[in-house]
């Protein structure tokens, strides 16, 4: 009897149940609390937040502790919630030149101003698996702390007019790209948002193709610099500017060759990332992208994936590409018994068509 | 209902704006309004869309159908149903008759629609020309132009290369005589319902952040040439369960050998019919 698709909802439920059991898994293990998840999976709940576009350390390790892990259903879940709030006003620009800093390097010279401050990374871990459990250290202070504020290293070659000078007053009044919809072409100002709520796997990929080739840049990695920022907002009843808080965040100013032209002379150019919390690979990638999305701007010739703005923006954000990827497992089979109806008729009409032609070949040769 | 969310889950700023595009939609019929779709709690590729535009339409004493595939009770048309019970509280119905407002992916409904009933559509692609033309800026152009050459080749070298136009659902449309349009996936079959409905039908791409609109009794037209003229798909089979020989069919294998049997897609049809023959 015809049963298929019979009692769905049930299906559902026990489902649902039996998902919430996987998720818990052995009850003799305690569950993991969303302090634990916060302060130990720190760079987890960094990546939640900024794929999510939403600023929240506890929410964040809540939705990784929801999906069991998985980045990609967590940051959907903070997305879907940030629906939900209400939208108070706008900050003012952040100030990541009043950083202050916790790493800050710079690949393009050996010292700077304010230091090279490698900060915790993992660069140098020698990734060997530390198989004891990890045993509290005790970091000594240093001498002298470090500054408040460090200088940019950008700054230091827009002094000799090597780089391209950008003047921050110029951009124009910017799209919210979660209110509008994302419409082509795209100024910078948009694709640096969709960039910096893109999936950190596909601007990496992204990234990584301008480096082999696929749209050279030449890049340098300027300056790194993560840290805490001031988020400072100016109600409209108060008049005035307060501060509500700061926030954690990487910032990756790339510098790139470029030989001048349209009546400039051979400067420097610029490509820029900026993440919310520790993500540096993200804040490097967008940085990479950034820059060879800037190919028209800059009269460069476009033939690589990385600098058509259309197919990087229209396909770096998970939860639209996850959503898309994964709804073929939705019955499809209406359209498919239309596909079938026509491969059938096409086919008969194939056999039809041969036969008649033997049919004609045979008359011929007797 | 779940009181920790607003009436239909979005804000009223939300369905504001909504409602204005959909205004706007169907002031211009087949023309895409780019909208500001937001993050639903299902996934894009689920119907965020058509439940974006449900949530906007939705009021307290509307009654909700959800189809699949013409179904009411595949999974995903349940869960959306779940959904709007838990966030709306809206009474559902699982007949044609009875519902104001019916969302429904990949079907029409066999049961012709009144003029007081709305039929949301989820679509997946909006843009008919985009397999023929993957970049938005040159599509809305084309529309801009009305430009769609592209689509009447592609049609005419089916024609050349297999006789037949190769198009079996999402079979492109002209409305009103000016805008190529998407029907969404349903098959063909469905495409002259889409002709001077009494009831209005709205699109909703949640993904692709646009909405459309077939006001009522507009003309649709789907493309053909006038030696190829539009065909719906026909069946050698009745509906074994209620033995109409007039519905879209589903083939189902019912065994291990490659039996088939076909029934009716749409299960509300299928079901009052078999009512009716039992009374």
């Amino acid at each position: 009897m015809y049963v298929a698709v019979k009692g769905g909802e049930q299906a559902i439920t026990r489902s649902l149940q039996l998902l919430a059991e996987a998720r818990r898994g052995d009850l003799t293990v305690p569950e993991l609390s969303l302090d634990q998840i916060r302060e130990q999976l720190r760079l987890g709940v960094a990546r939640v937040m900024q794929e999510g576009s939403l600023y929240d350390e506890e929410l964040a390790a809540l939705a990784m502790r929801q999906a069991a892990g998985d980045m990609l259903e967590a940051i959907f879940l903070l997305r879907a919630y940030r629906t939900t709030l209400p939208r108070f006003g706008y900050t003012q620009p952040l100030d990541t030149n009043a950083m202050r800093v916790r790493r800050r390097v710079s690949g393009t010279f050996k010292d700077v101003p304010g230091g090279q401050v490698l900060g915790p990374t993992y660069d140098y871990t020698q990734r060997l698996l530390e198989f004891e459990s990890t045993a509290p250290t005790s970091p000594l202070q240093a001498e002298a702390p470090l500054p408040d504020t460090m200088p940019r290293v950008l700054d230091l070659l827009d002094a000799e007019a090597l780089i391209e000078r950008i003047d921050a007053g110029v951009d124009p009044e910017p799209i919210d790209l979660t209110r509008e919809p994302l419409m082509f072409p795209a100024d910078r100002a948009t694709r640096l948002q969709n960039l910096a709520r893109g999936d950190e796997g596909f601007l990496l990929g992204m990234a990584y193709s301008t480096q082999r080739g696929y749209a050279e840049s030449h890049p340098f990695a300027g300056e790194i610099r993560m840290g805490e920022v001031d988020v400072v907002i100016c109600p409209e009843e108060l008049g005035f500017a307060i501060e509500i808080g700061s926030i954690t965040l990487t910032e990756c100013q790339m510098i790139n060759q470029f030989h001048g032209g349209n009546g400039l002379p051979p400067q420097f150019t610029r490509g820029y990332g900026l993440c919310m919390g520790e993500g540096e690979r993200k804040a490097m990638s967008m940085a990479l992208v950034d820059r060879t999305l800037r190919c028209d701007e800059l009269g460069e010739p476009a033939y690589a994936p990385a600098q058509n703005q259309e197919f990087v923006l229209s396909h770096s954000d998970s939860v639209e590409a996850s959503g898309f990827v994964q709804h073929l497992k939705l019955p499809h089979y209406v359209d498919f018994q239309a596909e079938l109806s026509l491969l059938r008729t096409l086919s008969k009409q194939h056999a039809q068509h041969l036969n008649a032609e033997e049919t004609a070949a045979q008359e011929t040769s007797s | 209902m779940t009181s920790n969310y607003n009436f239909a889950f979005l804000d009223e700023n939300t369905k504001r704006m909504l409602r204005r595009a959909l205004l706007k939609a169907v002031a211009i019929p087949g023309y895409q309004v780019p909208f500001g779709s937001r993050e639903m709690p299902l996934p894009y590729g689920w119907g965020t869309g058509g439940i974006q535009l449900t949530a906007a339409l939705l009021g307290p004493d509307d009654v909700l159908k959800v189809i699949d595939q013409g179904a009411d009770d595949t999974t995903n048309a349940v869960n959306i149903r779940r959904f709007f019970a838990r966030v709306a509280g809206v009474t559902t119905t699982e007949r044609t008759t009875e519902a104001s407002v019916i969302q429904t992916r990949h079907r029409i409904p066999e049961t012709p629609l009144r003029e007081d009933q709305i039929l949301v559509f989820q679509v997946p692609e909006p843009e008919p020309l985009r397999t023929l033309e993957p970049r938005e800026a040159e599509t809305r152009t084309l529309h801009a132009l009305a430009d769609y050459g592209l689509m009447h080749v592609k049609l005419y070298e089916d024609i050349a290369q297999y006789g037949h136009i190769a198009t079996s659902y999402d079979y492109p449309v002209l409305v009103d005589g000016r805008f190529l349009t998407s029907p969404s996936p349903i098959p063909k079959f469905d495409n002259p319902k889409l002709d001077h409905s009494p009831a209005l039908m709205l699109f909703g791409a949640g993904r692709e952040k646009r909405l459309y609109a077939i006001p009522p009794y507009t003309k649709v037209e789907s493309l053909a040439f006038d030696d190829h003229p539009f065909e719906i798909q026909r069946w050698e089979h009745q509906c074994e369960l209620c033995g109409s020989d007039e519905s879209y069919l589903d083939e189902v294998v019912v065994d291990d050998r490659g039996s088939r049997m076909f029934v009716c897609s749409d299960t509300d049809y299928c079901g009052q019919r078999r009512g009716e023959q039992a009374a």
